[in-house]
């Protein structure tokens, strides 16, 4: 997986999105210790203040806790994965719908046209 | 004493007649990485050299980690000039030598090391080297020293993108974490993403200092994207030539 970075956007949200995303696919599974700020922050070519916030979203929306032996794990939270699979859905339904309005598509329509595709 | 690790108040430099830094204040903490943003000839390079005390300010003041420019500041700066200094008959090793004596905080093991990953043969001459390839020793040197601020030069401006990527990192894996990092350069989308802030300089002055992610919030669009839109508002005059530093 590649970090994707979006110019017009603060950088730290996109990382701990992405970092979310990571979470939720298992790339980091659950109970799994994640990488230290630095080796992500070299891995994203990105200063380490910034991964650093990442992370702190990341504890805040309670998908990873540090760890007392220094280092961050994975929360094993059922219901904090879930919740956060959920909001990353959401947000992939509402870019659906911008990028539908943006050719003229009214919701509806576009719920249409979603549904022809299921057989 | 000041949390600041760069202080300067009203810093004003001419050369001649010619002002090159017309009173700049700035305030720089530690353990930042710092981009000073500049067209040509808008006093990027005279700041760094006050900053390291090759140039003595017209008027106004400065200071690092709470001391005026001297021999103190001078063992906590580790500087990357924007041209080599060198002898081309000298190797690699032999610079390493010669940082050893002089600096107490260089680290010999270290400089190989990153010799290594940068894949540079540390017992060729300087002369045998391509361009881009002296530009990664001199930084072996500048990076190798646990200081508490370096200053760089353009370091990335003469060496292909992804030799630049490869140098950003080694910039963000080796710098001492305590330590900030302030480096000019005008190649602003390839080191944006490493910047905790950022500072323009125009015509010798500072026209904005914030952090890369507060621009980004507050202008909707990357501080490349600002910087183009800011440094194009007003054409060059007649001939279009820049001001040589």
């Amino acid at each position: 997986m590649d970090w994707k970075l979006d110019d017009g956007r603060p950088i730290w949200p996109q990382l701990s999105q992405q970092l979310a995303r990571r979470i939720i696919a298992g790339v980091y599974p659950p109970g799994s210790r994640l990488p230290s700020v630095r080796e992500l922050a070299a891995e994203a070519g990105v200063n380490p203040n910034t991964m650093q916030r990442a992370l702190a979203q990341l504890e805040q929306e309670g998908l990873a806790r540090a760890d007392r032996t220094a280092g961050r794990l994975v929360t094993q939270d059922a219901a904090i994965l879930e919740g956060a699979r959920l909001r990353e859905a959401r947000a992939v339904v509402q870019d659906y719908f911008e990028a539908m309005s943006a050719l003229g598509y009214s919701r509806e329509r576009a719920v249409e046209l979603l549904k022809e595709e299921i057989p | 004493m000041s949390d600041f690790l760069i202080e300067c108040r009203g810093l004003y430099k001419s050369y001649g007649l010619r002002p090159a830094l017309s009173g700049v204040d700035l305030e720089v903490g530690p353990g930042r990485i710092v981009g000073l943003l500049g067209p040509n000839g808008s006093g990027k390079t005279t700041l760094i050299k006050l900053l390291c005390g090759l140039l003595q300010p017209t008027t106004g003041w400065l200071a690092i980690d709470g001391e005026a420019v001297g021999p103190y500041t001078k063992s906590v700066v580790s500087y990357l000039p924007d041209r080599m200094y060198f002898a081309d008959w000298m190797k690699a090793l032999d610079l390493f030598d010669l940082f050893r004596d002089f600096y107490a905080d260089f680290d010999y093991q270290k400089a190989l090391a990153m010799c290594r990953s940068l894949g540079v043969e540390p017992k060729d001459r300087l002369k045998s080297m391509s361009k881009g390839t002296k530009e990664k020793v001199q930084l072996v040197l500048v990076m190798a020293r646990a200081a508490k601020l370096y200053l760089l030069d353009e370091p990335i401006a003469g060496v292909d993108p992804a030799a630049r990527d490869f140098i950003l990192r080694t910039i963000l894996t080796n710098y001492n974490p305590e330590g900030t990092v302030l480096l000019s350069t005008h190649l602003i989308s390839d080191i944006e993403k490493v910047l905790d802030e950022a500072i323009f300089l125009k015509e010798g002055k500072i026209m904005l200092h914030a952090t890369v992610d507060d621009i980004r919030e507050k202008e909707g669009k990357s501080v490349d994207a600002l910087f183009r839109e800011i440094f194009k508002a007003e054409p060059m005059w007649e001939g279009g030539e820049d001001r040589a530093v």
